[in-house]
């Protein structure tokens, strides 16, 4: 009885999406870089010298840091956004940075989330050096600080892992910039934000070009974070 | 020692939470591409039911779908989303049914030749609320129109829906009467592609105004303590602009584009939900909790 037109029930849709909707991206691909960007810089300052002192420090209750970086590595990004939200609102404790709906409020919130990742992941990497290059280090006389640099240098393929997984955390990350950012147009939206939208509204052929830009950026530039440690291999030891 | 023993007890826990996460992250999304699965027939004992996140955020469904699904021995699964993706849904043949709040895109579905059978099921309507100190002085004006264009002209912030929903639909076209083409960023007025119940928050937080159903305002009216309504007053009766009723309609998704939806039960189900029966059961919900009714009938006979 049903007239069938077509072998598929689904209409025929065309995937081809153009270059000047890619233009229109471009603020939003910005915004997602330089933010995830930050929050890389600012998490790689805390977490590598927290990972390495974590690997070399011999200090009561450093298994509960340890477990509770692990559980930080394990935590749904979108409590730590709600976590920050309660924190940035106007009647959080931190209200009156008036950060909550800007950029400044997603960097905090990817910063939270990627810390113990780069943290957790550097300490590993230290840990699974040769015990007798740190004693060697410290018969040589090194600093603690020269002595942490010196590991993290040595460690370099486990700390580039660290890097790239929290990086590929927080730019694929939705819940908590959606809730600490708005998603508002032109000013705290980003990839995955306007994928969702998108989503939502039934574009499905945009939300699926967001998707293939996201996923191409992310791979170049996990490209170039990898070839920033092999260059750094060649260079004499 | 003493930590490894609170490592012992800590383990287990994180590993229950890591599962827990595991098991509910991948859940959430797969209602809708399961629905996909396409030419074969759907399973008889379901019906899939695309309509907007108001009806299931109000309570509405959870309130009345038991009935229909007792008495038909049937599943609904209910896909709450924004009105322009539940349409996308059914022009897909994703959905069986779509309850929604947008007439021109509705008929839209139904010209496109996606819908058929489109029944008047009940309305509400909209309000404009906004912070309490009301800098743009719109408080009790008597149109909605004239307010937008006093917020504009005061420069006061406005938070938009922006995500082509219903309430979204609604606020365009109360701009476009009003002869303004705000653009977010500019003049107080920003674009957030998200929810109601996001929105009213955001309002809340940002001392803007907003565009709101009057159902979801009220659900969420205890969280929202520095929001206060400016335009439509205290219920439905007592709104001046009646430009701002907010009729839902519900749609079958057409078989003879789909053979593959469950047809049948769609219809039956827009017959259940348009008889005197369930139409007076939607017409007394909220009363008991909010004082006043959240919907009103209007389905008539065909």
């Amino acid at each position: 009885m049903p007239r069938c037109t077509t072998g598929r029930a689904v209409p025929a849709q065309s995937y081809s999406v153009n270059l000047r909707m890619i233009e229109s991206f471009l603020p939003i691909i910005t915004l997602t870089l330089s933010v995830s960007g930050i929050a890389l810089v600012i998490a790689s300052v805390l977490g590598f010298p927290l990972g390495a002192w974590l690997a070399l420090a011999r200090v009561p209750g450093k298994r509960l840091i340890e477990a509770l970086i692990y559980t930080g590595m394990a935590f749904p990004p979108v409590v730590v956004g709600l976590a920050v939200y309660l924190l940035l609102s106007r009647s959080g404790p931190l209200g009156w940075l008036g950060w909550l709906f800007t950029p400044r409020a997603m960097i905090v919130a990817q910063v939270v989330i990627a810390l113990p990742m780069v943290a957790g992941l550097t300490q590993s990497a230290i840990e699974a050096l040769d015990p007798a290059l740190r004693l060697q280090l410290r018969a040589l006389g090194a600093s603690p600080a020269q002595t942490m640099w010196t590991l993290l240098a040595e460690a370099r393929a486990g700390v580039i892992s660290a890097l790239i997984a929290a990086f590929g955390s927080i730019i694929s990350e939705v819940g908590a910039v959606m809730l600490v950012g708005g998603n508002i147009a032109g000013s705290t939206r980003v990839m995955t934000t306007a994928i969702v939208l998108e989503t939502r509204q039934g574009e499905f052929e945009l939300a699926l070009a967001l998707g293939a830009v996201l996923l191409s950026l992310t791979f170049v530039i996990n490209f170039a974070i990898m070839r920033l440690g092999q260059r750094r291999e060649v260079a004499p030891r | 020692m003493r930590t490894q023993t609170l490592l012992r007890l800590i383990t287990p826990a994180l590993a229950l939470v890591m599962t827990a996460c595991a098991a509910a992250t991948p859940s959430a999304p797969t209602a809708a591409p399961e629905a996909t699965a396409g030419q074969t027939a759907r399973q008889p004992g379901v019906l899939i039911l695309a309509t907007t996140t108001s009806t299931d955020d109000s309570g509405l469904l959870d309130a009345i779908l038991p009935g229909f699904e007792a008495a038909e021995g049937v599943d609904v699964q209910v896909i709450a989303v924004g009105t322009g993706q539940a349409l996308a849904l059914g022009a897909a043949g994703d959905a069986d049914v779509v309850l929604v709040h947008a007439r021109a895109q509705e008929d839209a579905f139904v010209a496109e030749g996606s819908g058929v059978n489109r029944r008047d099921v009940m309305y509400n309507d909209f309000i404009i609320v906004g912070p309490a100190a009301d800098p743009a002085g719109v408080k009790d004006m008597a149109r909605a129109q004239e307010a937008l264009a006093q917020i504009a002209s005061a420069g006061a912030p406005f938070a938009s829906r922006g995500d082509k929903s219903g309430t979204h639909s609604k606020e365009l076209g109360l701009w476009k009467a009003a002869a303004l083409t705000p653009v977010s960023g500019e003049n107080g007025y920003v674009e957030l592609g998200q929810g109601m119940g996001e929105t009213l928050i955001y309002a809340n937080e940002s001392g803007a105004y907003t565009l709101t159903d009057r159902a979801t305002w009220l659900a969420s009216q205890s969280n929202l303590p520095d929001l206060a309504v400016m335009v439509g007053g205290a219920s439905i009766d007592a709104n001046p602009d009646t430009g701002l009723y907010n009729p839902y309609g519900v749609i079958a998704v057409n078989p003879d584009k789909f053979p593959h939806v469950n047809a049948d039960l769609a219809e039956r189900f827009i017959a259940w939900i348009t008889s005197a029966e369930v139409q007076a059961e939607i017409g007394g919900f909220g009363i008991d909790q909010y004082g006043q009714a959240l919907f009103f009938a209007s389905a008539t006979t065909p």
